[in-house]
């Protein structure tokens, strides 16, 4: 059901079945290892190079999700999924593998919550049993698509952030104990003239202050009915700026209940600059640690807003500045306990 | 002791001048670097950087202006014996030892490590 402009209701109470999380050995170093389903030691995956490391990654992942659902592949009816390389060849690969009906998405590191929505969508209007989503990115698959030529190791400013190596995924049924995918808002493209491609965190600030403004007032909410809002990947630089504009526009919000992907993956020390980035780490962020909580009950509602840079090298070489994009997605362990539903 | 000194003060005084090209007026590696190797070439042209190297040793000849320095250095002395040819074929004779050092060392890490990216 759609309220408002742009948000979605799932009146159905789609469901999420199951998750898994694999990552690389970077990121088993962070903060969240023991929310991991797979801890890679080795960033090659054993394969000759970066593209099928993130190819076996995703199936990895998709394996695993299907596993802990109880189900085969052959029960999943759509794949929604996507990742950053050029053509999204890594999650088309994957789909290969997977054989399901597929939609190839590409939002960026948005992708997460792109395909959830989607999916608590087909599976709310009851177009299918069970669908997998996901999404993926792998280091140096990443740098080497959007910074190449990276052996030549220019210096990276201290806006620039780290993209995740891992996949997430969840399949989403119709029916089960929850947590449930309650609503969604889908974002707009927004664009404040930012070119910098070392400093996606400030570019992609405004959009996600835009999705989460629209998702109270739609959902008619106050930023307090989640115990806590999470965006994907604004890093230190951006996740500041859009807590201190949210907090000036009157959302009530602090430190403790608006929270970052890219800040939490990661332990102080680690090298990673400004935080994580990728489309991976919202993914394993949400679909790991995220409902890892929720499943202990020490999250009862949450909202990823998830952020996506929709520019590639060949746009910012052109000089264009850096369109970007939020979408949320609210997850809740009991629905019907108060608030817009 | 004192060549040492002014190598390091002025070796040190052009990187900080294309750490404040990169960080002021955001340019790209690419730009800080080949902006360089220009600024180098035509400081030579104008038979300035010979000077600063007798004057800074390795502080004006290890960082990238040099390499537009030998560029012209070369391309005119060619061109001197040789006329116009000259200029195409002396800019490669004395940077050709660089030039060749990347192409040989590159090949020796291509073959001991994994060249991927």
């Amino acid at each position: 059901m759609l309220v408002g402009h742009r948000t979605w209701i799932f009146e159905n109470k789609p469901v999420i079945k199951s998750s898994a999380t694999i990552v690389g050995p970077f990121e088993g170093k962070g903060r969240l290892a023991d929310d991991f389903d797979i801890i890679h030691d080795d960033l090659w995956l054993k394969q000759d190079s970066y593209e099928k490391a993130e190819k076996v990654l995703l199936e990895e992942s998709c394996q695993a999700s299907i596993k802990k659902a109880g189900l085969k592949k052959e029960d999943i009816q759509f794949f929604f999924c996507g990742d950053l390389s050029n053509q999204i060849t890594s999650t088309s690969f994957a789909a290969r593998t997977l054989g399901a009906p597929y939609f190839g998405l590409f939002g960026a590191c948005s992708t997460s919550m792109e395909g959830l929505a989607l999916s608590a969508f087909v599976v709310n209007a009851k177009g299918a049993k069970y669908v997998l989503t996901g999404a993926v990115s792998h280091n140096t698959a990443v740098e080497k698509q959007f910074r190449y030529p990276t052996e030549y190791g220019g210096q990276k400013p201290p806006t620039a952030q780290w993209t995740v190596t891992g996949a997430g995924t969840a399949v989403i049924g119709e029916e089960g104990e929850g947590p449930f995918v309650t609503s969604a808002t889908i974002g707009r493209v927004a664009d404040m003239g930012l070119s910098d491609p070392f400093n996606m965190g400030g570019a992609m600030a405004p959009a996600a202050i835009d999705t989460i403004e629209t998702h109270l007032k739609e959902r008619n909410i106050p930023a307090s009915y989640y115990d806590v809002i999470v965006t994907g990947d604004l890093g230190h630089i951006g996740h500041e700026i859009a807590l201190d504009l949210l907090i000036k526009q009157g959302v009530n919000l602090t430190s403790e209940t608006f929270k970052d992907c890219g800040i939490m993956i990661y332990r102080e020390g680690q090298p990673v600059i400004a935080g994580a980035s990728g489309a991976g780490c919202s993914a394993v962020v949400t679909y790991g640690h995220l409902l890892n909580e929720m499943k202990k009950g020490a999250l009862k509602r949450i909202l990823v807003v998830a952020t996506g840079a929709l520019l590639s090298p060949i746009t910012y070489q052109q000089n264009e500045t850096i369109p970007c994009i939020a979408h949320a997605v609210s997850i809740e362990t009991e629905v019907g306990a108060g608030g817009g539903i | 002791m004192a060549i040492y000194f002014w190598a390091f003060v002025v070796g040190g005084a052009i990187c900080v001048i294309g750490q404040i090209m990169f960080d002021v007026f955001k340019l790209t590696p690419a730009h800080t670097l080949s902006t360089l190797v220009v600024v180098g070439a035509v400081l030579d042209g104008f038979g300035l950087y010979e000077p600063l190297i007798e004057f800074a040793g390795a502080g004006a000849t290890v960082p990238i202006t040099s390499f537009g320095n030998s560029l012209v250095h070369g391309a005119m002395a060619e061109a001197e014996k040789h006329g116009i040819i000259g200029v195409i074929t002396g800019m490669f004779e004395v940077t050709s030892s660089g030039i060749s050092a990347a192409i040989v060392f590159g090949f020796i890490g291509a073959l001991l490590f994994k060249p991927k990216g």
